[in-house]
């Protein structure tokens, strides 16, 4: 019998989210626990296997030293690594840190923050090791994260798009929310959710992070004309792929690369 | 001088986010159980500051991705409070069927896949599936059909997008609600059998006795609405929650811990629920827990399991019904105009109450906020169950003992991520 891939799930700071969409994946799970050893995901087992691992998937971003240390051993112990969802392609929501001072961020939420580790910026994981494959979104989609597994499994690319959300969303024959007057981010933002907000009459608000070579100027000029203020446009470009330089750049002319 | 050592789970598995367990004994006695939680802070109370209100629920869903919708209601609520929004019943009703939903799911989770293969003696449920594949599937299968509720009604399982202060972006059709009614009419009796099914595992004995803290409304089992309430006399509204409740920082924890302020320790999520609110629960549900014998006087917290089936079947009734009946509201959300306030409010998140308060400017800019999630408020109750359940069994092998612990620790669905915030169990002897 072929030997089964080893796959591990492992987390950094997040919320859990992307790596539950394994586990949100009910039709699949017992199968794909069939064609493949999960070694290592302790949300799911309390058996751990030691490396090396076939594939790593990696969700959240770095923000302790210890998480600096930890990622650079589960890349030597993985032949694949693959960045999983927003935190770990762009740093997450709390990346907003990046834009503050961590330390008095500390004190708005502890007594004695002094205790506390925690570094200066949320980072994606592509900051710290070479990463092979970035599934985005906020939270992932389980449908392209099984393509991701199975891809990589099989030694092939794996099938993601990475044009705007507008092009899921005349496919899916959705009305235009911008044309009916809200603010959306649809043009600027990665494909892979199906166009959710428009079809449930919002403005889609990136949680794909950016599509590939958006052009964020030009949107964020829309806006205002359309009478948003330079505090909405920067609000708008900074939630859970703040720190995506596309959106970065934008929100932060000064402060960018 | 009595020999000390150290018993101790570094990283502990089938719960949300990263902790670790360390039990402290010296000689033939238990000094110390600590559940330590080290998951790195993300700081959800500063970055709030200076967001508009209407960013608040798809924010907070941010802290959780098992219970997104848990924050986006305790959210919404909290602003509507501050505004004086008036939501119609109608949106509450889908509001409540939206929670039904996450309960299903995030219960199914934790009963089948996280906490079954503790009393079953298995690593995880894919280990369990081997030997019990009708059960595991039957969990996967309710699993889905909560996660259901959530698509339909929210655009995706995992931090949903429809929910809105004043009620949700876009209402769904009739056609669209439809789709749900024949996987909940099978839902409702597989629920049924699984009380039964939970019933018949084997439960380690603890009697415990602490404080049970959980929403009471008057007419309905709680969700969104409702005094917080205790076994105890406690009845105070929400925007009192701050006065009774307190939050320390610990040495051993990143998530800040919650007691009374009169310094006594309180448990919430299913067993207070349950214990403060069976007479609210649907008929199917309130029979199948007199059917297994489960009484509001239980206080065996293996025994949570089975009070999380009865709130599956719950949330299953409470959802065919409300599909069944369902006819799409005149409006989706009721209007909003911020203004300078305090709003305050706690709903029942999968694991306990979940209380945010936020201060706005006239504009509606988030000038402040505080959120005190349900593991936070549950850690006192863990280690003290901890040192209950481990200090009567120090002399069995420290593999079973460390299992036992682990499966202690469950019966909360600690959810570490909410309270910052992982585990890992540790013993020290000495």
């Amino acid at each position: 019998m072929a030997r089964r891939p080893k796959l591990a799930v492992w987390k950094f700071t997040s919320c859990d989210g992307c790596q539950l969409s394994l586990l949100d994946l009910e039709d699949e799970l017992l199968e794909i626990a069939e064609a493949i050893k999960i070694s290592h995901f302790t949300e799911a087992t309390r058996r751990s296997q030691r490396g090396p691992y076939d594939l790593s998937l990696v969700e959240g971003s770095i923000t302790t030293p210890a998480e600096r240390e930890k990622i650079l051993q589960i890349r030597r112990d993985s032949r694949r690594l693959v960045a999983i969802g927003a935190c770990a392609t762009a740093g997450g929501i709390q990346a907003l840190r990046n834009f503050a001072d961590v330390r008095e961020y500390l004190s708005v939420v502890y007594a004695n923050p002094d205790t506390i580790a925690a570094l200066r910026d949320s980072t994606p994981i592509s900051e710290h090791v070479p990463v092979d494959f970035e599934l985005r979104g906020c939270p992932i989609d389980k449908r392209q994260l099984l393509e991701v597994v199975s891809a990589f499994l099989a030694d092939r690319r794996p099938v993601v798009s990475e044009h705007s959300v507008c092009v899921e969303c005349k496919r899916r024959g959705v009305v235009c929310v911008a044309v009916l007057g809200q603010p959306c981010m649809g043009p600027i933002t990665h494909a892979g959710c199906g166009a959710l907000c428009p079809a449930y009459s919002r403005g889609c608000y990136g949680c794909f992070g950016p599509a590939e070579a958006p052009n964020v100027s030009a949107l964020a000029r829309r806006w205002r004309e359309d009478g948003a203020a330079p505090d909405d446009v920067v609000r708008m470009l900074r939630t859970f792929n703040a720190a995506a330089p596309a959106f970065r750049k934008e929100s932060d002319p000064r402060g960018s690369d | 001088m009595a020999r000390t050592r150290t018993i101790r789970v570094d990283s502990l598995a089938r719960v949300e986010g990263e902790g670790a367990l360390t039990l402290e004994v010296r000689g033939d006695e238990l000094v110390d159980a600590r559940l330590e939680i080290f998951e790195p802070p993300r700081f959800f109370e500063a970055l709030l500051r200076g967001r508009s209100y209407e960013e608040a629920p798809d924010i907070t869903a941010r802290i959780c991705g098992i219970c997104p919708v848990a924050y986006q209601m305790s959210a919404v609520h909290a602003v509507e409070d501050a505004f004086g929004v008036e939501v119609p019943p109608e949106i509450g009703g889908l509001r409540r069927l939206l929670y039904c939903g996450e309960w299903i799911e995030s219960h199914a989770l934790h009963v089948f896949l996280l906490h079954a293969p503790d009393f079953l003696e298995f690593d995880d449920a894919i280990a369990m599936a081997k030997k019990h594949g009708d059960v595991v599937r039957r969990g996967l299968r309710l699993k889905k059909i909560g996660n259901r509720i959530l698509q339909v009604l929210g655009g995706r399982e995992v931090h949903p997008i429809n929910v809105r202060v004043g009620g949700f972006h876009r209402a769904p059709t009739r056609g669209e609600m439809a789709t749900l009614e024949d996987d909940l009419a099978w839902a409702v009796d597989a629920a049924r059998d699984t009380v039964e099914w939970a019933a018949s595992l084997p439960f380690p004995e603890l009697e415990r006795d602490e404080e049970l803290v959980a929403l009471r409304p008057e007419r309905e089992y709680p969700f969104c609405s409702g005094p917080i309430a205790s076994d105890r006399g406690l009845s105070i509204e929400s925007a009192s929650f701050l006065d009774e409740f307190v939050e320390d920082q610990v040495a051993h924890s990143t998530a800040l811990v919650a007691r009374r302020r009169s310094g006594g320790t309180y448990l919430v999520g299913p067993m207070a629920r349950f214990a403060l609110n069976a007479d609210h629960l649907s008929p199917g549900a309130r029979a199948a827990a007199a059917a297994v014998g489960l009484s509001p006087d239980e206080r065996n917290p293996f025994r949570s399991i089975v009070i999380r089936a009865v709130e599956i079947l719950h949330a299953c009734e409470e959802a065919l019904g409300r599909v069944r009946s369902y006819e799409p509201p005149a409006v989706a959300s009721a209007p909003v105009t911020p203004r300078e306030s305090v709003g305050h409010a706690c709903t029942e998140a999968p694991r306990g109450i979940l209380y945010h308060r936020y201060r706005f400017a006239a504009d509606g800019t988030i000038e402040e906020a505080r959120i005190v999630p349900p593991t936070s408020q549950n850690q006192h109750a863990i280690e003290r169950d901890l040192f209950a359940f481990a200090s009567t069994r120090l002399d069995v092998p420290e593999d079973e003992l460390r299992r036992g612990c682990e499966q202690t620790i469950r019966n909360y669905d600690p959810c570490i991520s909410c309270a910052t915030h992982f585990l890992d169990l540790r013993v020290n002897r000495s």
